[in-house]
């Protein structure tokens, strides 16, 4: 599974803060990351916070990770302008809406404009289509120290209906 | 209640023989009193991403548990990210101090009117938010009892300072990021490293 991939991926690059506003995508990478002692779960009311999170604990020489789904990135844009400007190290794990098995039309735009609006910010976009691709995906951004978002597809995570998700 | 709190005063006060304080600053005014007070590698003015420079001192205090961490920002700067003090309620950091330099004005944009013009009370909030200690501050004789809430009480505090509407002379920091940011990782993690030893 890859979110198990992906927890080991955060553990081994030493990765003691995540912050995230929840997505049904992440839900399982959500559970482990919070049953890890090591790493301090912050939920966030809006992505934007995470940006400040994540640049805090970098001044104060901790490394972070943030999980959104994409409607989440429209609110990141201005204060992605700090990450650029200060060179900011950030890695974020974004589910995709508004793609494959899309039930609610409400998420197609902000899906469709998610990798224009990070490149346009200066966020490197690296795309898994399939679950084998996350971890290592994950794992080179870390390597990279710039800021990187790995895009998970929709078809990944797979979720076509209310009751699909109502049922997770 | 006339304010007669002068800004720079009252950060002055608080940065005077700051000792081992992490400060960040909001854009603009306050940016310019932390270096009116006297510019440092362990402080992170930011000239952008308003709304942040709560959840940067977040960031910062659970980093680092064993420093005091102080975010000097101002009213208009703090409304843009009312969220970051429920966060902060959760989190509980007890080192960190969030204090609201509160002209009731945009001073950057022609001083126009905040919310707190209009009785919206940011200590409260942060009360409502589970801060453990916030309150409004308006007269000289308090700031002792602010400073001690800096650099002592356990957080996370808020202080909302109400001060004068004034615009005083620009005293700019270094706006190149990187320096800002590679300066304080070099002061703040030499220094962490040597206590170590």
């Amino acid at each position: 599974m890859w979110p198990e991939q992906v927890h080991r991926e955060l553990a081994a690059a030493g990765v003691r803060i995540v912050g995230y506003v929840p997505d049904a995508g992440h839900k399982r990478l959500i559970e482990l990351c919070r049953a890890d002692r090591k790493m301090r779960a912050v939920v966030l009311t809006t992505e934007e916070d995470g940006i400040g999170l994540a640049a805090g604990a970098w001044l104060g020489g901790m490394k972070s990770v943030l999980l959104m789904q994409s409607s989440g990135v429209g609110n990141l844009v201005n204060v992605l302008g700090m990450v650029q400007v200060c060179r900011f190290p950030l890695v974020m794990i974004v589910t995709m809406r508004g793609e494959q098995g899309e039930f609610n039309p409400w998420q197609v735009p902000m899906g469709r404009a998610t990798p224009q609006v990070l490149e346009a910010m200066g966020v490197s976009v690296r795309r898994a289509s399939d679950a084998k691709e996350v971890a290592p995906l994950v794992a080179e951004a870390f390597r990279r120290e710039q800021a990187v978002a790995v895009l998970v597809s929709q078809g990944v995570i797979g979720i076509k209906s209310f009751q699909e998700q109502t049922e997770q | 209640m006339k304010p007669t709190l002068h800004r720079r005063d009252v950060v002055g006060f608080l940065l005077r023989d700051r000792k081992k304080l992490l400060v960040v600053a909001g854009l603009g005014s306050t940016a310019w009193d932390i270096t009116a007070a006297g510019d440092s590698p362990l402080s992170f003015p930011t000239w952008g991403a308003m709304g942040q420079a709560a959840m940067l001192g977040l960031g910062l205090a659970v980093a680092q548990p064993r420093r005091r961490v102080l975010v000097v920002t101002g009213d208009g700067e703090m409304l843009m990210g009312l969220g970051a003090l429920a966060t902060i309620g959760v989190q509980r950091p007890a080192n960190l101090t969030v204090v609201v330099i509160d002209n009731e004005r945009y001073g950057e944009t022609g001083m126009q009117a905040t919310h707190t013009a209009h009785r919206v009370d940011l200590a409260a909030v942060a009360r409502a938010c589970g801060f453990e200690r916030a309150r409004v501050f308006s007269r000289a004789r308090e700031l002792k009892t602010l400073r001690a809430m800096v650099y002592g009480k356990a957080g996370p505090n808020l202080a909302q300072v109400k001060v004068v509407a004034e615009k005083p002379p620009l005293v700019l920091p270094p706006h190149d990021g990187v320096v800002l940011k590679e300066r304080f990782r070099a002061a703040l993690l030499a220094d962490v490293l040597a206590e170590k030893l």
